[in-house]
């Protein structure tokens, strides 16, 4: 293993003798030159398509961005006011230099989507990150045929494996429930977009009052906007006087904050495909931790490769080296694609960098 | 084993110490005596040797899992245990059968130890699909030798104590000595009548010293203090019960058999007799390095070579049981006085080996006689010395002998105290000398366990040799947690070469390491050893060019030890 230099104009892109290559690799993120644009490039690029508003995928600067219309008012929340994005439905397409560009439902988070990429009957998919379960804050996600997809691995180890949801969510609400009847307050920390409203959609509501961080609230609206039905919240200030009886949501940068302290006594969960692993969860010094993620598992990642019939696959962040050398065994032609963000440690975060007001 | 592994689970998800000695309390009242003896003997940190090999575990777990082994592997680095591994691998089924935790052990785990590899493997499998997911985790680590649970022992004592409705402190009395996971032992600990329990095993809880930080002043007038050195050996306690004579260590083992001329030597006290003391290696008037005494751990049989290459003694410094009688609550001063006389008795006191009375008093004596083996020296017992400082400040010329003297510090010790247990502070202090520093760079690194695993927090450092660097220390302790995510998000960043779980990182932090003592030693390839190394800080202001040499440390050997 050669130790990774970003700074390098280099195309780490492999090359395949017969193939078209549609997109590579370069230092500023995945580009396409037949229709010169970047896919969720970390510089600053003329035209910046964009697979979801997480900050390791969404980075200011650009002076274009194409978004999918689920997700343009996140993206727009989540870049600024000044921000240019279009959007474009699902299923919809555009064409830039002769190439057609199209967003498919991901299932990671709100807006969030797979970038379909044909030219001269190529047809390329970059999948952003995604998940294969259903749940009500996002469209599902939608396999797409094509000739060679870019999958993400996050959790590309057969280690992660997720229960059904309703099962997590069920002991979400026990824990809940349990802390109610010990006069605590439970706190579930969440990614404050995407994982924090799957948290709100999915517990049960009738079970004690609610409340959420600034960063997961200033993001309501939007879901509200794309219909997405979410329970009721409480101000801060309403919520205390339900005295330990309640569920706070935040991210858990707010762990040890002073913000924390004024619940008084409160039992801390994390929810995250991290929580899989015990070491993860213990490290924390965390009360629970909860199985639930908005990535594919091991076993999500491979329907979902085999269901574009894609014969090429580029595989990016988290367990890349497994992936690719389980795909080869097994017949695919598979690479790594080195991005910038290392998705690979355990440390409990999803979203690199995700920096909370 | 449902119930174990709920027990298991409960101590898992809360970090909340009552809640721990609440689930324990719910258990050992619950579970059926045969199995709570079992999980007592888990919880108490004991284990059973490992019936199955890594390379056995994952190979099969492959299997059941239907993976290739390389990729087990790959899980393996990323969990960092092989025994949630293999859980977290296999077939999510439900579980079908509850076997009591007894009968798992004792008719499954224990036979499987010398079955022939066929049939070991065919009962691990038939035990997995038994078995639901977290009953396979508690199941995986009880087989390969690594069950651990994060609960302390004084909580256990404590959950113990509330149950059996006794004192904590003769609970921790019954729980450390010995006893064997029956039914009967376990009714035994939990037997409610306080005076049940003395057998002549069992030793008393130690008392342990804290670390002195403030000044010497801050402890009230010098008067109040007996001042002794700080030994750098074993800790134990030598009991003399019943015509037996036993030695116990500070790391809860029985250690008799490592050290049988203490184990005579004992035999000139009186019945219903417990020293409190320090093993050490000795030669002349003063100690050896602890790396001698090493030499004599874990040896079920130790030669007369062995003992005459490594010469040690028992070196007493209190008197916890006198004719039977408990002397803890007694104050130190009154315990030292009879330790003093009952030592000085058993010095001069008649002994018969083989049914032959001699003496031991001031002359050597042949314990081999009829086999004409060379002579030993008298009896292997002193008295820790105590200091006569006549200021507080007279002190400080004393600790800096420390090193010279072979030991760690000086030892203060209240003299109207009693014994205590545990580490309770106030009474018992310890002034230990500065340790050594060096300034090494980290060079490869592995993943930890327990709340670790998964992050790299193993590290190797290595110093300048003829401008290249070569390992020196390996250390795990020391950092904070934010500089351990750190250091790990660097590790994962910067891996130059992977050897099995090491990962090779491109030489560049430095961190300043504190140490005890230089050693010579032929197993490393810096042709030292340091003792006990930690990370004391990270030099960030430092590049790998400015770390420390091989010359330099090894300079240090020329310091007394």
């Amino acid at each position: 293993m050669r130790p990774r230099n970003f700074d390098d104009e280099l195309d780490d892109t492999p090359a395949f003798s017969e193939a078209v290559t549609l997109l590579r690799n370069t230092s500023s993120g995945l580009y396409c030159d037949a229709g010169d644009f970047y896919i969720d490039p970390w510089k600053g690029v003329d035209y910046a398509v964009i697979t979801h508003a997480h900050s390791d995928h969404a980075r200011i600067g650009s002076r274009n961005y194409l978004a999918s219309e689920e997700g343009r008012a996140v993206l727009q929340e989540r870049l600024g006011p000044e921000s240019r994005i279009e959007s474009l439905p699902y299923g919809k397409s555009i064409t830039r230099n002769g190439v057609t560009i199209s967003f498919h439902p991901a299932g990671h988070i709100l807006g969030s989507a797979q970038v379909r990429v044909e030219y001269r009957g190529e047809i390329w998919v970059a999948s952003g990150d995604y998940k294969v379960e259903a749940e009500p804050t996002c469209t599902p996600f939608e396999p797409v045929r094509c000739h060679t997809f870019i999958t993400e691995s996050t959790f590309g180890l057969p280690i992660y494996r997720w229960r059904p949801q309703a099962e997590i969510f069920a002991d979400v609400n026990g824990w809940w429930r349990a802390n109610q009847a010990a006069g605590r307050t439970s706190v579930l920390f969440a990614y404050s977009l995407g994982k924090a409203q799957r948290v709100l959609a999915g517990i049960d509501p009738s079970i004690g009052p609610i409340s959420v961080h600034g960063a997961v609230a200033k993001l309501l609206p939007h879901y509200a906007a794309a219909g997405v039905r979410l329970p009721e919240v409480q101000s801060v200030e309403t919520f205390r006087a339900a005295e330990g009886r309640g569920l706070v949501v935040g991210p858990a940068s707010i762990d040890g904050t002073p913000w924390l302290r004024k619940f008084g006594e409160i039992s801390k969960a994390f929810a995250s495909g991290w929580m899989q692993l015990r070491g993860a969860r213990r490290r924390q010094a965390l009360d629970r931790g909860f199985v639930l993620s908005d990535h594919a598992d091991w076993q999500g990642l491979l329907s979902a490769i085999r269901a574009t019939g894609a014969e090429r696959i580029w595989v990016t962040h988290g367990s890349t080296g497994p992936m690719v050398r389980w795909l080869k065994e097994n017949g695919w032609e598979a690479q790594a694609l080195v991005t910038r963000f290392f998705g690979e440690a355990a440390n409990g975060k999803e979203e690199a960098e995700e920096k909370e007001p | 084993m449902r119930r174990f592994t709920r027990l298991f689970v409960a101590l898992d998800e809360t970090n909340r110490t009552n809640e721990k000695v609440a689930a324990l309390e719910s258990y050992f009242r619950e579970a059926n005596p045969r199995d709570a003896a079992w999980a007592l003997h888990f919880l108490s940190g004991r284990k059973l040797p490992r019936t199955v090999t890594s390379t056995a575990l994952r190979n099969w777990a492959a299997e059941a899992a239907g993976l290739p082994s390389w990729l087990v592997e790959e899980c393996h680095d990323a969990v960092g245990d092989l025994a949630e591994t293999a859980a977290l691998l296999l077939p999510d089924t439900p579980s079908t059968i509850d076997l009591p935790l007894h009968e798992l052990i004792e008719n499954r785990l224990l036979p499987m130890r010398d079955a022939p590899e066929t049939m070991r493997k065919e009962m691990l499998l038939r035990t997995w699909s038994e078995l639901d997911a977290k009953e396979r985790l508690v199941w995986n680590k009880l087989i390969t030798g690594s069950f651990r649970v994060g609960v302390a022992q004084t909580l256990v004592v404590r959950a113990l104590a509330s149950v059996a409705g006794v004192e904590q402190a003769i609970m921790a009395h019954r729980f450390t000595g010995r006893w064997q996971p029956t039914a009967d032992d376990f009714n035994h600990i939990l037997n409610p009548n306080p005076e049940a329990g003395g057998e002549v095993a069992r030793p008393y809880p130690f008392f342990l010293a804290s670390p002195l930080e403030g000044n010497l002043e801050a402890l009230g007038p010098l008067s109040d203090w007996q001042a002794e050195w700080k030994w750098d050996g074993i800790r134990a306690q030598l009991i003399r019960r019943q015509g037996e004579v036993l030695v116990w260590s500070r790391g809860d083992e029985m250690i008799t058999e490592s050290f049988p001329e203490i184990a005579e030597a004992g035999r000139a006290f009186p019945d219903g007799t417990v020293l409190d003391g320090e093993i050490l290696a000795w030669q002349g008037e003063l100690p050896e390095p602890f790396s001698r005494l090493q030499r004599r751990l874990g040896r079920k049989v130790v030669s007369r070579k062995m003992r005459g290459d490594v010469p040690v003694v028992f070196l007493a410094y209190d008197l916890l049981e006198w004719k039977g009688e408990d002397w803890r609550a007694r104050t130190l001063e009154e315990r030292r006085r009879q330790l003093e006389s009952a030592l000085d008795d058993a010095l001069h006191r008649p002994v018969e080996i083989a049914g032959k009375p001699l003496t031991a008093i001031g002359e050597t004596f042949d314990l081999f006689e009829l086999e004409h083996f060379s002579p030993i020296p008298a009896l292997p017992l002193r008295l820790s010395a105590v200091l006569t400082p006549d200021s507080w400040e007279s002190l400080l010329p004393m600790q800096h002998e420390s090193r010279v003297r072979g030991v760690e510090g000086i030892m203060f010790k209240r003299r109207s105290s009693p014994y205590g247990v545990g580490r309770q502070r106030g009474d018992w202090w310890k002034w230990k000398i500065d340790p050594f520093v060096m300034d090494a760079v980290l060079i490869n690194a592995q993943l930890g366990h327990g709340r670790r695993a998964s992050l790299y927090t193993d590290y190797t450092f290595a110093i300048w040799h003829e401008n290249k660097l070569i390992p020196v220390a390996k250390a795990y302790s020391g950092l904070s947690d934010a500089e351990i995510l750190e250091v790990d998000a660097f590790v994962r960043a910067n891996t130059t070469d992977k050897f099995g779980p090491i990962r090779a990182v491109k030489p560049e932090l430095v961190f300043e390491l504190a140490f005890e003592a230089v050693q010579e030693s032929t197993r490393h390839k810096a042709g030292i050893a340091v003792r006990f190394p930690r990370m004391s800080r990270w030099r960030h202001d430092k590049k790998a060019a400015d770390a420390d040499t091989l010359e330099n440390l090894r300079a240090l050997l020329r310091v007394p030890r």
